[in-house]
Order: structure tokens, then sequence, then C-alpha cells
């Protein structure tokens, strides 16, 4: 390594990428599972909700070290995998999105969880008694009317993804191009006492986080309440 | 042309059930009650929005609900028209796309002319582009309740709607809907707690109270002869005495009754089963008590008699009059005969009250009207 490496255009480019993934995965889980949390009438649903929160006070390195023994070659899930594809979980940018997707888990479902709970009851009585099925109740009705709260969440599971360190250390390592991404970047430099490398990718970081935060701001700010006085 | 018929319980709070047997007819009736007499929860039960813990519900042939048999129609499925307190329209929506909600099993086209003849019905053809927080509060009325119609509901329901319009525009709206259902004959309950409306609304009326129904029969009767408090505070009486029965003359259909704590005796039409002794309450409306400045004669009207002037006060284009004629009295007077009579504070009157106008009430006993 160089006493100033240039750009990490590659670490960066790898955050992105794995963002991309960890957020259009969350969606996919997380829209069902905020569905569940805010309509369930289940008296115990306190408890998903708690398991779902739980990575926001985890140590990155506990979350970090459940995953890798999970996803570990002595685990059912690592064999599974290992006899899927020839290669272990552990150190691999596939390993690295399934620890980034529980890590990031809370920052997309709450956000559309609340979404969800924010829309007025009696618009979704209303589709019913219109004879929608349930169905075409939360795609016509509760979605659009929760689409600030899926924003946010993409939004807040894309940046919290980029910024992640401690469960990336724990169960991707530190490979350039398959698990080394911008924070991890960062800190090589600073061990190596390129501060000058460091801080410019710190400035990038830096800049991304303030432009998604003032993104997600701009839309609650604009967005009209689709709940009726009562 | 079918009837909706009900006949169920269900359990609203430890302390509190709803029970009630009704049968609506074709037509308006309206449900009358205070808050949280049962009146919504009874809407939400025959809408399948809740579920009662036993009994029957059918439109017509149909049975919708059916404890004992685990017979639950879905809401969806139960060709309910709902109009809700605060409306429910999409707000994402504009008014067209809102009435085409419920059309979803039709073509465009056809559905299209639907809407356009609903929206010609009820006066909104000009607001299908507009999303309702760009139209007015009764606009969005008419709005919500074609949002309903053009679904050609087997039934309709309407959990108290129009109560932030006034009364004009309400009546407006509710002619437009007698006039689209003179052709359909849907049974249509009309939720409201103010009495005003029920007075002009509806064919039908009942009284729900306590999760129980206490009145049924038409507007005029329901209100005109109270059977109990509620019905009478419902009703717009302002005078409420409570009073022993001193004598009952049965040949002539009254009673004489004396007002606690006063010497006024006040007559009144005689209470099915009231004998000397009995305890009732008197209920008076402020507008049916005559005010005179000097002693009259030569009059039907059984009860006559002085009292002073306390206040005066406007209340919109009428004058209430405190009046303490040994009981305190609130009548009811028009600027003009205030301004005849030279009425104010301190000046002696006399009150005359029909014998008619005083309706005597069962204390506490919710007695039901239509028996």
């Amino acid at each position: 390594m160089t006493v100033d490496a240039g750009m990490d255009w590659g670490a960066i480019a790898l955050t992105l990428r794995l963002a991309t993934w960890v957020c259009a995965i969350l969606l996919v889980v997380g829209t069902p599972t905020a569905y569940w949390i805010a309509f369930s009438r289940w008296r115990f649903a306190f408890v998903v909700e708690s398991i779902v929160a739980l990575p926001l006070v985890l140590p990155p390195t506990v979350l970090g070290l459940y995953v890798l023994v999970a996803i570990g070659a002595d685990s059912p899930v690592g064999r599974w995998w290992m006899q899927l594809t020839g290669h272990g979980l552990a150190f691999t940018f596939e390993g690295l999105v399934i620890a980034s997707v529980i890590y990031s888990l809370p920052f997309m479902v709450q956000p559309i969880a609340a979404a969800f709970a924010r829309v007025d009851p009696s618009l979704i009585e209303a589709s019913a008694t219109l004879g929608a099925s349930r169905w075409r109740t939360f795609r016509d009705i509760i979605l659009p009317l929760a689409k600030d709260g899926l924003f946010t969440g993409v939004v807040l599971s894309f940046a919290h993804t980029v910024g992640e360190f401690g469960v990336v250390m724990m169960v991707g390592g530190n490979l350039p191009g398959v698990t080394r991404t911008v924070s991890i970047a960062i800190y090589d430099h600073v061990q190596a006492f390129e501060y000058g490398a460091a801080n410019r990718t710190a400035l990038v970081l830096l800049v991304f986080s303030f432009l998604v935060l003032v993104a997600t701001y701009a839309t609650q700010r604009r967005a009209w309440s689709p709940v009726a006085p009562r | 042309m079918s009837v909706l018929a009900a006949a169920l319980r269900v359990r609203v709070a430890p302390a509190f059930d709803l029970a009630v047997a009704i049968e609506v007819p074709a037509g308006i009736t309206i449900v009358l009650g205070p808050s949280g007499a049962g009146k919504s929860t009874l809407l939400r039960c025959l809408s399948g929005l809740a579920r009662p813990d036993a009994g029957t519900i059918r439109i017509g042939d149909r049975v919708l609900f059916d404890a004992a048999r685990r017979i639950d129609c879905p809401v969806a499925q139960r060709q309910c028209g709902y109009v809700f307190q605060h409306l429910a329209l999409f707000p994402h929506m504009t008014v067209a796309a809102n009435l085409r909600y419920g059309l979803a099993h039709l073509d465009d086209a056809a559905a299209g002319e639907r809407i356009d003849r609903i929206a010609q019905s009820f006066r909104i053809a000009h607001l299908l582009d507009r999303r309702p927080d760009a139209i007015s509060g009764g606009e969005r009325q008419r709005a919500a309740l074609a949002r309903s119609l053009v679904t050609d509901p087997a039934y309709l329901l309407l959990d108290e709607p129009l109560s932030a319009l006034d009364h004009r525009s309400q009546s407006r709206i509710m002619d437009d809907l007698r006039d689209w259902n003179r052709a359909r004959q849907i049974p249509v309950l009309y939720v409201t707690h103010a009495h005003r409306e029920a007075l002009a609304l509806g064919e039908r009326a009942m009284v729900v109270d306590g999760g129980r129904i206490v009145a049924t029969g038409t507007p005029q009767e329901v209100l005109d002869a109270p059977a109990s408090e509620l019905v009478a505070q419902l009703a717009g009486f302002e005078n409420f005495f409570d009073a022993d029965v001193q004598a009952v003359a049965a040949d002539a259909g009254t009673m004489s009754c004396r007002v606690h704590g006063t010497s006024v005796d006040l007559e009144a039409p005689r209470l099915r089963g009231a004998s000397p002794g009995d305890r009732v309450r008197l209920a008076v409306r402020a507008g049916d008590i005559l005010v005179a400045t000097t002693k009259p004669t030569g009059l039907s009207a059984r009860n006559i008699f002085p009292g002073v002037i306390g206040g005066l006060r406007r209340v919109g284009p009428a004058i209430t009059l405190r009046v303490d004629a040994g009981a305190p009295f609130e009548v009811h007077v028009t600027p003009h005969a205030c301004r005849a009579l030279d009425l104010e504070a301190g000046t002696a009157v006399w009150l005359v009250i029909k014998t008619y106008s005083c309706h005597a009430v069962a204390p506490d006993r919710m007695a039901t009207m239509s028996s």
C-alpha cells in the first residue's frame, strides 16, 4: 500500500452494491413484517417487535459473532450453502449481505410499520365495505398512503448499511473487492497512518450521509397527513 | 325490495353489551341516541366490521351472519353501503377514482356510465377530477354517499356523516338520497345524536340507549310523546320537573302533579298506570309556553300561574327567558313579542301551558314507545 493511497473507488462501489442488495431484500422481507406488526391483534405482537428492534441495541460485534456462527461451515445454513454453491458463507459477499439485512432490519421495518399504523383505519374499513380484498386494500390504499414511510425505510437502511463497521469486520473480514467496505477501508488507512486517504474517503461518507438525511427530512416535512380528523 | 333484519348481542365493554332486535324495511330509518349508546356498534355489526357474540343478520332471504350456524359473511361480500362519520374518502385519489373503487368488477365503459349517472344525481359531476381535500365539506359528503351507492348496495348504513353540515345542506342531501332510493327501495339506517335531523329526514325512527332499543315509531311519534327522559332530552325539551301525582281524572285522561319543593301544580295527560302518590317527571318545551303580562282569562289552557322574569338572553333568533314561577322555567319568545310586551328582568308575567304540552315521563323506566 502506498503512503497516500488514491480514492477507494473499489470499496465505495462494493459498499453501494452491498447497500443496494440489502435494501432490495429488506423491502421484500420488511414490508410484510411491518404490515404484521402494524395490524396484528395478537397480544404478544410486542415480542416480535422487540426481536426486530434488537439490532438497534445489540453491539455490532455481538450480532456479527452470532451471524458468523450461524452461517459458519459447521452450521446447518453454512452446510446447505456449501452444498449449493461449493463454498462457505463466512467471509463472502453473500454472508455480508445476510448479516447486513439482519443488522438493518429495524431501520426498514420501523418507519414502514409506523406509516402503516398511521393510515386512518376507516379508510381500510371503507375499502372493505366497497368490496376490496385485503390484498387490494394493501396495494391501493395502505401502500400509497405509506409511501413516505417506505422511502424513509429505504433511505435509512441504505445509509445504515453503508456506515456499518463492526458486523462487517466480524462476518466479512477485510477482503478487497469482496468484503472490504468503505468504513473498513477508512479503518485500514488510519491503521497505516494514511490520514489523507482516510480523510478523503471519510468526507465522501460524510457528504453522502448528510444528503441522505436531508432527503429524508425533506420528505417528512412535505408529508401530508393521510389521517382524517377524529 | 328487502328487509334488513337483525337480532344480535355483542359485548362492547365489560359492563356494557348491545342487545337489539330490529327490522328495517326499505326507506330511511333514523337511529337516535346519545354518544356511547351503542349506535355505532350496531352499524359495525350490521356491516361486518364488528362481529356479534350471538344472533343473526339477514338482508331479505340472504343470511349474512348466524352465530349458531357459524355463518359470517365477510365485509367485502355483504354488499353493504357504509358512509363513515369522517367519510373516509381516499385522500390520494380523485373523486372519480373514489367512485370507481367499488366497481372493480366492471370494465371502464360500464363503470364510467354508472359513475356519471350517480354524479349527476348527487350534483358532483363537476368535481370528478378533484381530490377530496380540494372540495367543500358538503361536496365531500355527497361524494362519500355517491361512492357507497354507486356499487348498488343491498342496504345502506350512515354513521352521522352529515352532522358537520347545516340543516339545509343536510336535508338537501337526504332529499337526493330519498330520490335515489325511490327506484331502489333499499333499507337505509341513519345514525345521529341530534334530534333536529331525525324530524325531517326519516320515515321511521328508533332510539337506542344503554345498548337497548328504547323506542321505535315514526319520528313524530318518537319525539312528540316521550316515553322516557332520554327521548325527551333528545327531542329538545328544555324544562324538566320532578313531580308527584296529586290527583288523577280518569274520565278526562289527565292528572295533576305537584312539582317537588314548590306549590306549583301542573296538569298533564295521564301517564299510563299512574296513580296519586307516584313520582313522575314532567317535560315541557320552552317554545310551548305562552307569556302574558296580565292574567289571561277565557283560555282553554289549564296551567296558568304568575312569575317574575329573572333574566333574558338572545339565543339565535329567539329570546330565552328565565322565569321564576315557583319553579324555574325556561321560555322561548320571539324578539317581536319581547318588544311588544316590554319584557325585561323583573317584569311580572303569567305563564300559560296547555295540558298537552306537559309531557309526563316515567323517571326511571325506559318504556317502549311502540307498545
